[in-house]
């Protein structure tokens, strides 16, 4: 395997690692309210300035800072739902989707009214900015980082919803909610719980992005969100294992997109993301791991 | 008895005549501000009630018509562009574009044209999944269209954007147009024609059972749409003689949803109610935001107050309804 | 055990239920049969917490001597409170292997080792379940499918089980063993209210049965002497007087 080929390998596990986050939440509420929801991109601008803010202060650890970032994610979230999702149950889901768009428009504009739109830099410990040698490649510690600490709440996760009675419940109210119900599911609760676990997820990577890439602003979740919305329908939304899988599909292509074609090619990047959502749902609409979407009684 | 379906009802016809006059007194006695500001509105109306057509009456949800108007605005700019100037700003142009200055109305028929045609690639790949699709896949669009035009810069001049376009739009090439949106999808709501879409936006299944086809539907309101939204943004070119490739995002997409769901999903009179209300409100916000240094503090408002009426008022101010004035009239003895 | 009182449910805009009084005994079978529309799923709905009552009592007997109001309780207490309800159309959850069905079917349990041993109990009643436990419940047969759903509903330990038209799509032996288990059940104890619109094998395991008819209570007593009655062998046996 050349140095290249590996550097640019790595490259795309960093990349889909940070769709994989946001997209897990994507497929989550998904799966158990039918809606996608428009402002989750826009925790990752959360978690970035909870991040940046925390650091500033310089008292606070950076074990603690993820562990406040994963929080501050949740409670957004369940934000979310209370104020524009639980309140449009019931109401055609058009109706929820503009809702959480109107969520995303408040949310971003109300950062670039209170933080303005200015880019700020924020930095991750020296540590993580050295240079580790992998094989014939070099890359950055954060790199890896982000790469392990992935695939860490991956694994946790699945050992969440595989192994614990929440889990599973939320599960059981993605698979059936009239069942659910029957079982003595607390539905509100439950779905309040994903949203507070996809929205940390989030929130997370929104500490990883601005680490990685030095520098945010209040708009930052825009775009990562649209795209790790791509990465969902890729893998079949609705699907934890197809977010992850999708994401990380996602992440290697749009690299070798830019890696493997002449420069002049490089500036489309982010149309190619979207020309493959579209062709995406064109030839296959359930995505790689998704079921057949069929409506719930 | 029977009714007329494009007749309008004779205040819906003083409406006309008192749109005319507005814009008769604002071109003889208002400023260029004033004009040009009137005008942007009635674009807006044009644009919210073209929405209408695909996402209150059939039902759908797009947010793609920023890039049709971008589309639309791009094409109709290249084509009224002064052939002397566009050696330098626009290189890669083939010979005959390069020599080509068109007029106002063919260029615009054009670019309405190259964004209808973008519709039906979009619409075919996407409509025949669920709504929220649509949604992402518009949006997705919207990226695409600014990334191409960013990119083709032999083209388009790129991210600096094309400016010095010929002022060919005026009040009335405006007006003219709104005034035929309106009656187009006024005329195509009180025809059979609209009321399938509204029986596919009700319950899809059973509009196919009484022998709609539906996709076909779906893809006639939004290519339609897309095409109107194409001469709006051609329209709007040529009124502020500036266009770039970010001018019509998605802050853009948000207002025009904001107005048909307002104004009430499927009701004509209450999207171009809400244009009217929600441009005035941005142009007047504009300048407190400057004061304040609150840039997006219209956009958060807004965005409060949708919330708000989803919760209030789901179906909007006027629900799927024209105001009983508006409705067609009754010609007695006319028809079966 | 469970008395309805004049119950009354709205769907809608549609008063479905218009005053029902129904009573299931400690370890009863107790039958409700009605034509499509009737109201069987609406009161068996009602009862579970899943439509509001607009008017009239669910009362549940408890061991703290007062009766429960169970009109008032959201679905989980109900639950929790030991009124199950084994659905119509089975309800699986599809995506989900056996063995996780069976536990969500203890969701409102916290006795971990006799929800153990409820398991092992289950595949000794249903052995086909155990062989299947680690697979999709989808992908198991008709049959197979409604035999879970009631060792679903099972696991809850259920006080009064609420069965919904278990008979319904299966063939005609899967029918005769699912009225087998149910009696099978019954003789162990569980008390039942029985949803059916096989009204003959309904009315042969009931203790006792009400006829349904849009939304009223028209006829009650012994399932034997409904078997007998005119009027039911007409309407819902189809078999002359």
């Amino acid at each position: 395997m050349s140095a290249y080929f590996l550097q640019q390998l790595l490259n795309g596990l960093m990349l889909g690692s940070l769709y994989a986050l946001i997209a897990i939440g994507f497929s989550m509420i998904y799966g158990i309210v039918r809606l996608i929801n428009f402002a989750h991109g826009d925790l990752l601008m959360v978690g970035a300035f909870t991040t940046l803010g925390l650091a500033a202060t310089g008292l606070v650890p950076w074990w603690a800072i993820a562990f406040l970032v994963l929080i501050t994610g949740a409670l957004s979230g369940i934000a979310i739902e209370r104020v524009a999702i639980r309140p449009m149950r019931g109401a055609p889901q058009v109706t929820g989707f503009i809702a959480t768009l109107a969520v995303s428009v408040v949310i971003e504009n109300g950062g670039l009214i209170l933080l303005s739109g200015q880019p700020r830099t924020f930095l991750f410990p020296e540590i993580m900015r050295s240079r580790v040698t992998v094989g014939p490649a070099s890359v950055a510690a954060v790199d890896l980082v982000i790469i392990g600490s992935t695939l860490l709440l991956c694994v946790l996760l699945l050992l969440f919803v595989r192994g614990t009675r929440l889990g599973r419940a939320m599960r059981a109210l993605a698979d059936n909610l009239l069942a659910a119900r029957l079982m003595g599911i607390d539905v509100d609760r439950t779905i309040m719980a994903a949203f507070a676990i996809g929205s940390a997820f989030a929130a997370f990577a929104g500490l990883l992005w601005g680490g990685r890439f030095g520098q945010i602003d209040p708009l930052i979740g825009f775009a990562p969100g649209l795209k790790a919305f791509v990465a969902c329908v890729i893998g079949g939304v609705g699907s934890i294992g197809g977010a992850v899988l999708g994401g990380y599909l996602l992440g290697l292509a749009e690299v070798m997109f830019v890696g493997m074609l002449p420069p002049v090619y490089s500036g489309y990047r982010d149309a190619f993301v979207f020309a493959t959502l579209i062709l995406v749902l064109l030839l296959m609409p359930n995505g790689l791991l998704g079921r057949p979407e069929e409506d719930r009684a | 008895m029977s009714t007329l379906p494009f007749l309008p009802g004779p205040r819906a016809a003083l409406l006309v005549v008192a749109a005319v006059a507005v814009v008769a007194f604002a071109d003889l006695h208002l400023s260029a501000y004033a004009v040009t500001l009137l005008s942007l509105v009635l674009l807006n109306v044009a644009l919210a009630v073209s929405l209408q057509l695909t996402n209150g009456l059939t039902g759908l949800f797009s947010l793609g018509h920023p890039a049709f108007m971008t589309v639309g605005g791009y094409v109709a700019a290249i084509l009224t562009y002064p052939v002397r100037r566009k050696g330098f700003m626009m290189p890669d142009l083939p010979g005959w574009l390069a020599t080509a200055q068109w007029d106002l109305i063919p260029a615009t028929l054009a670019g309405a044209t190259v964004a209808a045609l973008l519709a039906v690639i979009v619409g075919v790949a996407v409509l025949r999944l669920k709504g929220h699709y649509l949604a992402v896949a518009t949006l997705g669009l919207i990226v695409i269209v600014r990334v191409v035009i960013n990119n083709l810069d032999g083209y388009t001049r790129g991210g600096l954007g094309l400016s010095g376009v010929p002022r060919l739009t005026g009040p009335w090439e405006v007006l003219i147009f709104t005034l035929l949106t309106v009656g187009l999808v006024w005329r195509i709501k009180h025809a059979s024609l609209g009321r399938a879409m509204m029986a596919m936006r009700e319950n899809e299944l059973a509009a196919r059972c009484m022998g709609i086809d539906a996709f076909a539907l779906k893809l006639l309101a939004f290519v339609l749409g897309a095409f109107l939204a194409g001469a709006a943004g051609a329209l709007t070119v040529h009124l502020v003689s500036v266009i770039t490739p970010g001018a019509y995002g998605i802050p853009l997409a948000f207002s025009l949803v904001v107005m048909v769901v307002v104004g009430g999903s499927g009701s004509i009179t209450g999207a171009a109610l809400a244009a009217v209300a929600i441009s005035l409100l941005a142009e007047f916000a504009r300048p407190l935001e400057e004061g304040l240094e609150l840039y997006g503090l219209s956009q958060v408002l807004v965005a409060l107050g949708l919330i708000l009426v989803l919760r209030l008022r789901p179906t909007g101010l006027f629900g799927s309804r024209e105001p009983a004035a508006f409705r067609p009239v009754r010609v007695p003895g006319v028809g079966r | 055990m469970l008395t309805l009182a004049e119950l009354e449910v709205r769907r809608g805009a549609t008063r479905v239920l218009r005053g029902i009084d129904l009573e299931v005994r400690r370890g009863e079978i107790v039958a409700l049969i009605g034509a499509n529309g009737a109201g069987k799923t609406t009161t068996l709905h009602a009862i579970s917490g899943l439509l509001p009552v607009q008017a009239g009592r669910i009362l549940l007997d408890s061991e703290e001597g007062e009766p429960l109001r169970l009109d008032r309780m959201p679905a989980t207490e109900v639950v929790a409170r030991g009124v199950i309800q084994c659905p119509e159309g089975r309800q699986l959850f599809a995506g989900l292997t056996v063995l996780e069905n069976l536990l969500l079917g203890a969701y409102r349990r916290s006795d971990r080792e006799e929800v153990k041993r409820d398991l092992a109990r289950m595949a000794e009643l249903f052995p086909v379940l155990g062989e299947r436990r680690g697979q999709n419940a989808g992908s198991l047969s008709g049959g197979e499918q409604m035999m879970l759903a009631i060792a679903r509903a099972l696991m809850a330990r259920p006080r009064l089980l609420l069965l919904d038209e278990p008979s319904l799509g299966l063939a005609p032996q899967m029918v005769d063993r699912i009225f087998e288990t149910i009696l099978a059940l019954n003789r162990e104890g569980v008390t039942m209210l029985l949803v059916e619109q096989n009204a003959l094998a309904a009315l042969e395991i009931a203790h006792r049965a009400y006829v349904l008819e849009t939304g009223r209570i028209v006829r009650s007593g012994p399932g034997s002497a409904l078997l007998d009655d005119p009027r039911v062998r007409a309407a819902y046996l189809g078999l002359g007087t």
